[in-house]
């Protein structure tokens, strides 16, 4: 980048719209790359995005062929990661199970949090009734244990990878609906919600334009974090046989097709649950990195 | 131009209840200036809010233009009448809002026309020039804070201002500059004025008239002429007008 | 006579993305037992003053100086546990608002108790009878009942007492005081300020007393040093505010509104390029 352009983006004068925002994305780049870590998660992920985009050329062999012949063999030159066993290639599997992962993990982030924000900042705001009716219904989704509402969900609907991520978006948005209401309460009772009151504001324009721009920052923050236990959410129902289906290279599927031989043929299992671990430390380093972004406590003067 | 008569106001329920202002009355005539006096907890900035419908539990009349409100309903007409400016310039701008999207929001909610060109002259009456129109407020000093505040405030061309301490999170020499501003905005457009603060000197230099508050009550209402001269006729207010006259060492 | 404190050229500094903040930029002065005051607006360094003082600037801030010495012995670049000594002992910090500075969590009582014993050792019913005296001392007209209240059960400007109480239990030989009185109705702030007055005059301290309130610490003070971004621009003996020779001290004073002068426009302070680098004035 030019020295200019960089002046440019971190001018404190912005002359338009445009240079105003990109000069705000840039700063919040520049902070977010200050964080080692934080960049190292965004490594991975990226890494992610591609090995599930690319997944047909990268993989090697074809996941879903079985050979029995070459049916549980360590990590060699034909087979980098081993075999299974049925005589499928695991890093292949690995790599087609990124998307299956990507998927998961897309679905979830994209209704568990917007579910989460409405409720929240609704009962926030609105206060008197309907906060508790609302936070009722949420207590109520609180009060299972997270995995096993995702079971009865996905036993009545029946097993699927597709069901299973709806399960565990139903089951995830609690705490982001409680992370909502407490921003809310707490803005709620600034002066520049009070000032735009004065100017007529109705509830709405508030809601959305005032409130909501406020909680996404924390909650991004939160998804981040929460992404590592997402993937082990869907994990846990691949391994229960609740989630992906045979033959689906579902990383969590793959760990309970390993359970079995993991003592004599550890590679089975433990290679799966290396990318699981890998992929959820590079969430949460990622969240952490853009926390230190889009905390609002920590740009106040 | 403002009435308020027997105000009460209270926060919470029995038994817990507590009586912030208690039978305050008093009036602020068209182009005139009030202020309001008294220390932390006597009940000044509650009025204001009370009179600008952010509180609901109040009783008594307030009328403004000759009509009154109630509860914390207010009027579109009311919008366009009455503005406030409040305390802390670091908490009445939306930290995520730009000055244009503060200044644009405000003038499309009180259905004004040609908002670029109102923008553009609006900065330019509270002392910004345009390089300021797309800061976002962690770019501007407290005392551009308050300026873009006083902006939003006059972009529905009201005819009554609440202030609310505008001044008392502001440096010194920010302050005289902020003072100069509103003296001369009044000047121009014939506002009227209603200004909280604790300080006596500010108010003494802003105002025409001024009432004491203490814990709740207005005590004392005197002129700004009275207070420099120190005729104040109760207790309260003279050793108010005493002690703001600084410390004195013993010997 | 020596002096209590003496700084020579104070430079704290604060690496930021844009590069090198400097919050306070060569200041030297000299407390004896007096009371010396240091004015400025936001951002003239002094709080930074006070903190470095006390070697309460964490890194990546910086505190450099030529020279920073206590009764002769250098505090500069201390380890933290010989500064744990100095705090509190030697040098004591009153701040703005007791809500903030007094633990929420613990009586009154027991904070001022817990502070005296780490810093003298005595025992705990000593520790108590001096609490109460102290308590005595700052006029709280029941100490033992405000011995057993909680910091959110008394107002600001008792709070503030009690803050008094706490820093001065130990008997430190300086108390810096930053902004003590800011967050303290008028009426209250004279009461405070009394007493104040009072306890560093019978102990013989040294107080540096920081804040924006130019009028007030020319009343309350012996001395002021003026500081403007980062620098002494002026140092003059508090009776003779009204003659200062630098003309940011001049628009400071004059930008004030008065009661007993009134004006039309109150004179609007305007910076001048070379306040930030020119040598203070009155210096010789």
């Amino acid at each position: 980048m030019t020295e200019t352009t960089r002046a440019w983006l971190l001018s404190d004068a912005p002359q338009t719209r445009r240079q105003a925002r990109l000069g705000a994305i840039y700063q919040g780049w520049l902070t977010f790359r200050a964080n080692r870590l934080a960049m190292g998660g965004l490594a991975i992920l990226l890494g992610l995005l591609f090995v599930a985009a690319f997944a047909p050329w990268l993989s090697p062999q074809n996941p879903f062929a079985q050979n029995l012949a070459e049916r549980l063999k360590p990590p060699s030159a034909q087979h980098w990661l081993g075999t299974d066993a049925l005589g499928r290639d695991i890093l292949s599997r690995l790599i087609h199970g990124s998307r299956v992962t990507l998927f998961i993990v897309g679905t979830v982030a994209l209704i568990a949090p917007v579910i989460g924000l409405f409720v929240g900042t609704v009962a926030g705001f609105a206060g008197g009734w309907v906060d508790q009716v609302l936070m009722r219904i949420t207590d109520i989704f609180l009060a299972f244990p997270k995995l096993i509402l995702a079971l009865a969900f996905v036993a009545a609907l029946g097993p699927g990878i597709g069901n299973a991520v709806l399960a565990l978006a139903i089951t995830s948005w609690p705490p982001y609906a409680r992370l909502a209401r407490a921003e809310t309460l707490t803005i709620r009772n600034a002066d520049y919600i009070a000032a735009a009151r004065l100017q007529g504001a109705g509830p709405l324009r508030l809601l959305i334009g005032h409130i909501w721009p406020l909680c996404v920052s924390s909650l991004i923050v939160r998804v981040a974090l929460d992404m590592a236990g997402i993937i082990l959410s869907a994990a846990g129902l691949g391994f229960l046989g609740l989630g992906a289906q045979p033959p689906m290279p579902e990383w969590g599927a793959m760990i309970s097709d390993g359970r079995g031989y993991i003592l004599d043929f550890w590679w089975v299992a433990a290679m799966p649950g290396m990318a699981i671990f890998v992929v959820s430390l590079a969430f949460n380093l990622l969240g952490d990195g853009l926390r230190d972004v889009l905390d609002p406590k920590g740009g106040r003067e | 131009m403002l009435t308020v008569e027997d105000l009460n106001v209270w926060f919470g329920h029995a038994p817990e209840r507590v009586d912030a202002v208690g039978s305050a009355s008093f009036a602020v005539g068209p182009g005139e200036s009030f202020g309001l006096v008294g220390e932390s907890g006597s009940g000044k900035s509650t009025i204001l809010r009370a009179v600008a419908g952010l509180i609901d539990s109040w009783s008594g009349r307030i009328a403004v233009a000759g009509r009154p409100v109630a509860g914390s309903r207010r009027s579109r007409g009311f919008h366009k009448t009455v503005q406030m400016v409040f305390q802390d310039p670091y908490a009445s701008l939306h930290p995520r809002h730009s000055v244009d999207r503060v200044l644009s929001e405000t003038l499309h909610l009180q259905g004004m026309d040609r908002i670029d060109a109102r923008i553009t002259r609006l900065l330019d009456q509270v002392g910004l020039g345009q390089g300021f129109r797309f800061r976002y407020p962690h770019q501007l000093s407290g005392g551009q804070r308050q300026r873009v505040a006083i902006a939003r405030a006059l972009a529905a061309e009201p005819r009554l201002l609440l202030l609310d301490e505008p001044t008392s999170a502001l440096d010194v020499s920010v302050q005289a500059e902020i003072l100069n501003l509103l003296a001369d905005i009044r000047a121009e457009r014939g506002l009227s004025y209603v200004l909280v603060s604790h300080d006596l000197a500010v108010v003494a230099h802003m105002c025409d008239r001024l009432a004491v508050m203490r814990a709740g009550r207005i005590v004392e209402e005197m002129d700004a002429a009275s207070l420099r001269a120190g005729r104040a006729q109760g207790d309260y207010a003279r050793a108010l007008i005493a002690a703001s006259a600084g410390y004195v060492r013993e010997a | 006579m020596s002096p209590l404190l003496s700084v020579r050229d104070l430079r704290v500094s604060f690496p930021t993305r844009s590069g090198t903040f400097q919050a306070v930029r060569g200041v030297s002065f000299d407390l004896g037992r007096e009371r010396l005051g240091v004015v400025g607006e936001s951002g003239s360094g002094k709080t930074m003053t006070g903190r470095a003082i006390l070697g309460l600037v964490r890194p990546p801030g910086r505190v450099e100086a030529e020279r920073m010495a206590l009764g002769g012995e250098s505090i500069l670049d201390l380890p933290e546990s010989r500064l744990r000594r100095l705090r509190g002992a030697r040098i004591s910090m009153v701040m703005q608002d007791p809500r903030f500075s007094l633990n929420p969590v613990m009586t009154v009582g027991r904070q001022i108790v817990e502070g005296y014993r780490l810093h003298t050792g005595t025992s705990r019913a000593q520790a108590r009878d001096k609490a109460l005296e102290m308590l005595a001392a700052v006029q709280i007209r029941d100490p033992e009942r405000v011995f057993h209240a909680y910091p959110h059960e008394v107002s600001g400007g008792m709070g503030q007492r009690i803050m008094i109480a706490m820093m001065l239990a130990p008997d430190p030989e300086i108390l810096i005081a930053d902004e003590p009185t800011s967050a303290l109705d008028v009426s209250v702030r004279n009461e405070v300020l009394r007493i104040l007055d009072r306890l560093v005059r019978e102990r013989g301290m040294g107080l540096i007393f920081i804040s924006h309130d130019l009028n007030l610490v020319a009343q309350f003070c012996d001395r002021v040093l003026i500081m403007y971004a980062g620098r002494v621009v002026e140092e003059l003996p508090a009776r003779d505010l009204h003659a200062a020779r630098h003309p940011y001290t001049q628009g400071l004073l004059n930008s004030l509104p008065r009661l007993d002068r009134p004006v039309d426009r109150l004179a609007v302070l305007q910076r001048q390029q070379g306040w930030r680098d020119a040598p203070p004035a009155g210096t010789p």
